[in-house]
């Protein structure tokens, strides 16, 4: 039987997540052996089209991005979010909630203030090439996605997890379980307590509670449970002295897409 | 062949993604482009509104390869502008992170994504078996590089510990031991590097420019300094945009840069060339062996003076780590910080070259203005104008060895990882 063939892609990203997949080979070279990747521009030239397994890095935010997720879609029969941007629209959809132009004038400074210096003049950028759409979307606002790889970046051991059980045949779980659960196993001290606004209770987990077992709070990266237990999440706030624009102020971090669309 | 054209799609990650377009006829070259179509991201807007403290964790995710350098560079600036003075410790164990994060970068560009071009392939994947004990020293030099900065920032890529005024969490001794052990142990696969880089021919390119690097007089600096070029400037990294001096250009949604030459370079050459006297001997001994010497005009050799820096941050963190185990890992809390409006400016040498932040922080701790200056972005004029110095020296050559001459060029300076392998789809017509 020949192995099945892998493509990676990536849109709007910082390409960590790739970079993870690539020390992940490191540590697991039996997923080397059992697929044959034919595409994955950060580590490879060569290019084939022919795949079964696509692997989507980054955020939808040009039309360009839609019609290349829809060839990717009608080709692979597997198609895996990989990471928050792709996942959820993540940071980049920090900007969703500020007006397109605003955005594009904050960095490409037709206004201004922080690059008068410049010895050109003021080319104005042709909106050809900036081209982005006001929404940074997740991949899944596109195209229907088989399985999820949430995080930024994606944990190591899920990636290797969720690839075994797709070339097994079998849907890959990723936990719908509060972040909180992990995290007392670790026996850390609740953040919380120490008057911090953490996302652990209401956020997927699967990552070992990394960041508040590093001292950080939750920020959301893996996204929303399906279920959250808001009454007592606002307990939790409210004992802590804390409000929900708190925690949704944190929650936009990775979460300003989702937050939109409820809205 | 009277006529050459060149359409290079997908360059990729310099900030993402870019052609290379060249236009040549009867020996004239008419056109020479290095368009980025990267989609923005706007990281400036995104941290208007923000607090202050998520700025690191946020710009961090500009990069998935130098998060460590885009999280000490945030950092240094929101630090400036609230007036935060961290810790010596602080200041140590950012250093080392730092060293770490610039060993992995370059042990991945140098043997990942240079070395195929040696042996002409397309990538590193068919060398596991053709020269297996090649890559399984990279694969173990660069699993060490990680796993040091996984000790600090509590996962490679994305750091999760450092925070305004310190970390949030500190390795313990018998970790630092561990990795000491290990990285006295890389010597020999360092040795073996500068072995085998050594026997490589680069092409013998060369045009002058101006290398611009942070330095300082004790050390050869990653974190702050002075802006020091080799057209004898200096100065402090508040001034930063007398150097930089950024400008849009029509085909690119990466800011060009210029100080007063056309172009300048950032980078490990740069470095190199500015910051040689303060090299670790052993690394200095590196550099002869390879041929290296300052002033170095010959771009391709971007990588060399990568396999140098490998040599002297090996040997730092070994140092550091010393230093550390000397006074030993105080148990401190972050400092702490009284929140009040400020600007500030964070300097860092990114494994890719000088990386500014730039914030102004209002009254309630939010983020009201911000700037990144990218390497990248600082070496686009410069490859430019390489390339057009190069071009019409090879434009007699087969297509294909021009491509090749091209599609190296651009991968030496490095230009965030992505876009160094598939550089080039090259159409002649």
């Amino acid at each position: 039987m020949s192995r099945p063939k892998v493509a990676f892609f990536d849109f709007t990203s910082c390409e960590g997540c790739q970079l993870t997949v690539v020390d992940t080979l490191q540590t697991h070279p039996e997923l080397l052996d059992a697929v044959e990747i034919v595409q994955f521009r950060e580590a490879m030239t060569e290019k084939g089209e022919d795949y079964q397994i696509a692997f989507v890095e980054g955020s939808c935010a040009r039309k360009s991005d839609e019609e290349r997720l829809a060839r990717i879609r009608q080709q692979a029969q597997i198609v895996v979010a990989l990471g928050a941007c792709a996942h959820l629209g993540g940071i980049n959809a920090i900007r969703n909630r500020l007006p397109l132009e605003a955005v594009v004038n904050c960095v490409y400074n037709e206004n201004g203030d922080w690059s008068e210096t410049h010895p050109y003049g003021r080319p104005r950028l042709s909106d050809r090439l900036i081209n982005v759409e006001p929404t940074a979307k997740p991949i899944e606002a596109i195209i229907t996605v088989d399985a999820i790889l949430p995080g930024c970046p994606i944990d190591r051991e899920e990636f290797a997890r969720v690839t075994r059980q797709l070339l097994q045949g079998s849907q890959p779980r990723v936990p719908d379980y509060p972040l909180c659960v992990e995290c007392k196993f670790k026996e850390n001290v609740c953040l919380f307590q120490r008057g911090q606004v953490c996302l652990g209770p209401v956020i997927r987990a699967g990552c070992g509670a990394i960041c508040p077992t590093y001292g950080e709070s939750c920020e959301g990266c893996r996204g929303p449970i399906s279920n959250p237990n808001m009454d007592s999440m606002q307990s939790v706030l409210a004992e802590a002295g804390l409000t929900a624009d708190d925690l949704l102020s944190r929650f936009s971090m990775f979460g300003t897409y989702q937050m939109m669309k409820l809205e | 062949m009277s006529k050459v054209q060149l359409e290079v799609h997908y360059l990729t990650r310099v900030e993402g993604h870019g052609n290379i377009v060249i236009d040549a006829a009867d020996g004239e070259l008419k056109r020479c482009e290095l368009q980025v179509v990267e989609t923005p991201r706007f990281f400036e807007a995104m941290l208007r509104g923000r607090p202050y403290t998520e700025a690191s964790h946020i710009t961090s995710r500009i990069c998935g390869i130098c998060s460590v350098g885009h999280a000490t560079t945030s950092l240094q600036a929101t630090e400036a502008a609230l007036g935060v003075i961290p810790s010596e410790q602080t200041q140590l164990l950012r250093k080392l992170n730092f060293l770490g994060e610039v060993l992995d970068s370059h042990i991945l560009h140098i043997y990942m994504l240079v070395a195929p071009d040696f042996v002409g392939t397309g990538s590193v994947f068919p060398l596991a078996k053709s020269h297996p004990h090649v890559v399984l020293r990279a694969l173990r030099m660069k699993k060490l590089a990680g796993d040091l900065c996984a000790v600090i920032g509590g996962r490679h890529t994305h750091p999760i510990t450092m925070c305004v005024g310190g970390f949030t969490h500190l390795p313990g001794n018998r970790e630092l031991e561990e990795i000491r052990a290990r990285l006295e142990a890389m010597r020999e696969d360092v040795t073996a590097t500068v072995e085998l880089f050594k026997s490589l021919t680069f092409p013998p390119f060369e045009r002058v420019t101006e290398y611009v690097a942070l330095r300082k007089p004790d050390e050869y600096t990653f974190i702050g300094g002075t802006i020091t070029s080799t057209d004898k400037f200096e100065l402090p990294v508040s001034d930063y945009r007398e150097v930089t001096n950024e400008y849009l250009s029509p085909h690119s949604t990466a800011k060009h840069t210029r100080h007063h030459r056309d172009s300048y370079m950032v980078g490990a050459l740069a470095r190199f060339n500015v910051n040689y006297d303060r090299l670790h001997p052993r690394a200095q001994e590196a550099a002869s062996a390879l041929g290296l010497k300052p002033t170095c005009a010959n771009p391709y050799l971007n990588s060399a003076a990568q396999v140098v820096e490998i040599v002297h941050c090996a040997e730092e963190a070994i140092a550091l780590i010393d230093a550390l185990l000397k006074r030993g890992i105080e148990p401190e809390a972050p400092k702490r910080v009284e929140v009040h409006a400020g600007e500030g400016v964070g300097a860092c040498e990114a494994p890719r070259g000088t990386l500014y932040h730039h914030y102004r922080v209002g009254d309630d701790g939010r983020i009201t203005g911000a700037n990144c200056i990218i390497p990248t972005g600082q070496n686009l004029a410069n490859i430019e104008a390489d390339m057009r110095a190069l071009v019409p020296t090879i434009l007699n050559r087969p297509q294909d060895e021009i491509s090749l001459g091209l599609e190296m060029l651009v991968r030496a300076y490095d230009p965030c990882i992505s876009c160094a392998t598939h550089m080039l789809d090259v159409r002649f017509e």
